[in-house]
């Protein structure tokens, strides 16, 4: 039951990767970045999806663990006199397995703080649980601007260099892109089977009807907290793929309009997809790098395009581009089934 | 178990919202096999007192047992571990999901592969014999992918129950389980409520005379939050008190 379905979107979705390993070293250098830099948004975005598209929360704070993940691993790698990061990351840089050290740091940071942040989140919903969000990504982007000490303020952290996997250069763009495009693609796998799993739906559970869900036995909100962390996680991965690609994290890689953006991403996209949030991140990156050639007020743009989102979305009942198209799909079949 | 501990028992359970007092002093005691049913006009305190065994809503005074276990200061889903299940007057399931999937929730609640993360569900086939079995039970199983929204009223209705009943529940309460309903389907209702497992204590609210004293044995009549008379089916059906508050008086 759907499960041939199932297999045919995984199938279309693995040949589309596959398509762009193909294809992007044949881009210009220009083209290579920008497809880098949406897988990265891409992940930041899908990590979203876990809280707004699956459990129904929704956080205009993301950028938070983005941002808390993105300046750990910068720092990890430039403050030559903080020993027990720069040490330890020296010495394991030097075996190749260094940016191993940089992910396993980032993530520990992101789990921290959203563990933390979530804890004093959870218990509001709606409008509540926004503005808490908001305002604890705002407590980071204080710390970013204004702990000078350990943050360099408004100048920010340039990092001299990404280090090596296992002892493949990773300078390239096009290796990098190759580095991304796995990282992505494992973050993908990973939250794929979390949603698919028992867990997983539980929290599509919650979003339907969060009191019957406790009246079942379930402990809504470690259920709810637990969402939080695991998105907190992936955009904690997010944001060390954003420093290596980056090389450079200041105050308004951290700032709200990040936040809002992955929320915009995961809404434009289409919620509870996973892929939509990708294609979401595709759209605005594009749309972005592109516009912004052209006119100087690209918001402007994405905020047009976000007004007409959410009509269409209310006029049709409809979730996004993915939710679109599968209303297009399950129309044509309809119409081709009333005719046999 | 000692003989004398009740599956579920209430004594003194009061309940103030501010100046009001919705629930006063209601005690109550529920065994294996019992029937009970709680009626009462609107307004009467029902469904808070339901909010207050289920833990939903804190008591301000008195005492929920389960099984000899003080559970007043419980969370819900702790007293649902306990044996305690259900269903809601207002119809409250998850509408956008399948039917199938309503009631694999249900039925994944008390399990501990609910918090498993790395394995899909279908490596799970004992969830889904139960879900099936729940479903084919209950008449559901042809349309088990049809989306909860999409049924009828009175299937809805129906699958509230089914809903509780996934988790083998000892204590199931029905909040006006044919709210909304015909009176055929009444009736049908009142027979399926009848066909349920003899051991399971059900205490039920409902609106629907020829609902309740079909279903239940032992009638409590809440008025204003206290309970006003209580006794044998048979004897509130006649009694003076319930009429007038049933059928008013000028």
């Amino acid at each position: 039951m759907g499960n041939n379905n199932q297999r045919r979107r995984i199938l279309i979705v693995l040949g589309v990767f596959v398509a762009l390993g193909i294809v992007t070293p044949f881009l210009d250098s220009f083209m290579q970045a920008l497809v880098t830099e949406i897988l990265i948004f891409g992940i930041l975005a899908m990590s979203l999806d876990i809280l707004l598209g699956f459990t129904g929360l929704a956080s205009l704070g993301h950028g938070a663990y983005f941002g808390v993940a993105s300046y750990a691993s910068a720092i990890v790698m430039t403050k030559a006199d903080w020993t027990w990061t720069y040490g330890i990351y020296t010495w394991a840089s030097s075996s190749g397995l260094g940016i191993f050290y940089l992910f396993i740091f980032g993530i520990i940071v992101a789990i921290a703080f959203s563990a933390f942040f979530g804890f004093l989140a959870i218990r509001a919903t709606g409008v509540y649980f926004l503005m808490i969000t908001l305002s604890l990504a705002m407590v980071i982007w204080g710390l970013a601007y204004r702990w000078s000490a350990v943050t360099e303020g408004d100048n920010g952290i340039n990092v001299p260099g990404r280090p090596s996997l296992l002892g493949i250069s990773l300078d390239n763009d096009i290796t990098f892109f190759y580095f991304a495009l796995a990282v992505f693609l494992i973050c993908l796998g990973i939250l794929y089977v979390v949603v698919q799993s028992p867990f997983g739906r539980t929290l599509v559970g919650i979003r339907e009807r969060e009191e019957r869900m406790e009246m079942l036995g379930y402990n809504v909100w470690l259920h709810k907290y637990l969402a939080f962390i695991i998105a907190g996680t992936f955009g904690g991965v997010a944001g060390v793929m954003w420093t290596l690609f980056n090389l450079f994290v200041s105050p308004p890689d951290v700032e709200l309009i990040t936040s809002a953006e992955a929320l915009f991403m995961v809404a434009l996209g289409g919620p509870a997809t996973l892929i939509g949030p990708v294609i979401g991140s595709a759209i605005i990156r594009t749309l972005q790098q592109f516009i912004s050639i052209y006119v100087e007020r690209w918001p402007l743009i994405l905020g047009a395009i976000y007004i007409m989102t959410i009509m269409l979305s209310r006029l049709y009942g409809v979730d996004g581009i993915l939710g679109f198209a599968s209303k297009l799909r399950s129309s044509t079949a309809a119409a081709s089934n009333s005719q046999d | 178990m000692a003989e004398s501990e009740a599956w579920l028992e209430l004594s003194g359970v009061t309940k103030q919202f501010g100046g009001l007092t919705a629930v006063e002093d209601v005690a109550l005691r529920l065994d294996s096999g019992d029937r009970r049913g709680i009626l009462g006009p609107n307004g009467a305190g029902k469904t808070t007192l339901f909010h207050l065994i289920t833990g939903v809503l804190p008591v301000t005074s008195g005492q929920v047992r389960m099984f000899g276990q003080d559970v007043t200061g419980w969370t819900t889903h702790n007293r649902v571990a306990l044996g305690m299940a259900r269903t809601f007057q207002i119809t409250s399931l998850f509408p956008k999901l399948s039917v199938m999937d309503n009631v694999i929730l249900a039925v994944q609640g008390l399990r501990k592969m609910k918090m498993v993360m790395f394995k899909p569900l279908s490596s799970y086939p004992e969830v889904f014999e139960k879900t099936e079995m729940l479903l084919k039970q209950a008449g559901f199983w042809e349309m088990r992918d049809t989306e909860v929204r999409n049924l009828s009223h009175g299937e809805q209705r129906q699958l509230e129950i089914v809903l509780a009943l996934a988790s083998d529940p000892k204590v199931l309460l029905l909040d006006e389980p044919s709210a909304g309903l015909a009176t055929g389907e009444s009736h049908e209702m009142a027979e399926f409520l009848k066909s349920l497992d003899p051991k399971i204590a059900i205490l039920i609210i409902e609106h629907d005379l020829d609902v309740i004293f079909e279903v239940a044995s032992h009638i409590s009549v809440l008025h204003y939050g206290k309970v006003l008379v209580e006794g044998p089916a048979e004897e509130i059906r006649v009694n003076e008190q319930v009429k007038e508050i049933y059928l008013g008086q000028g």
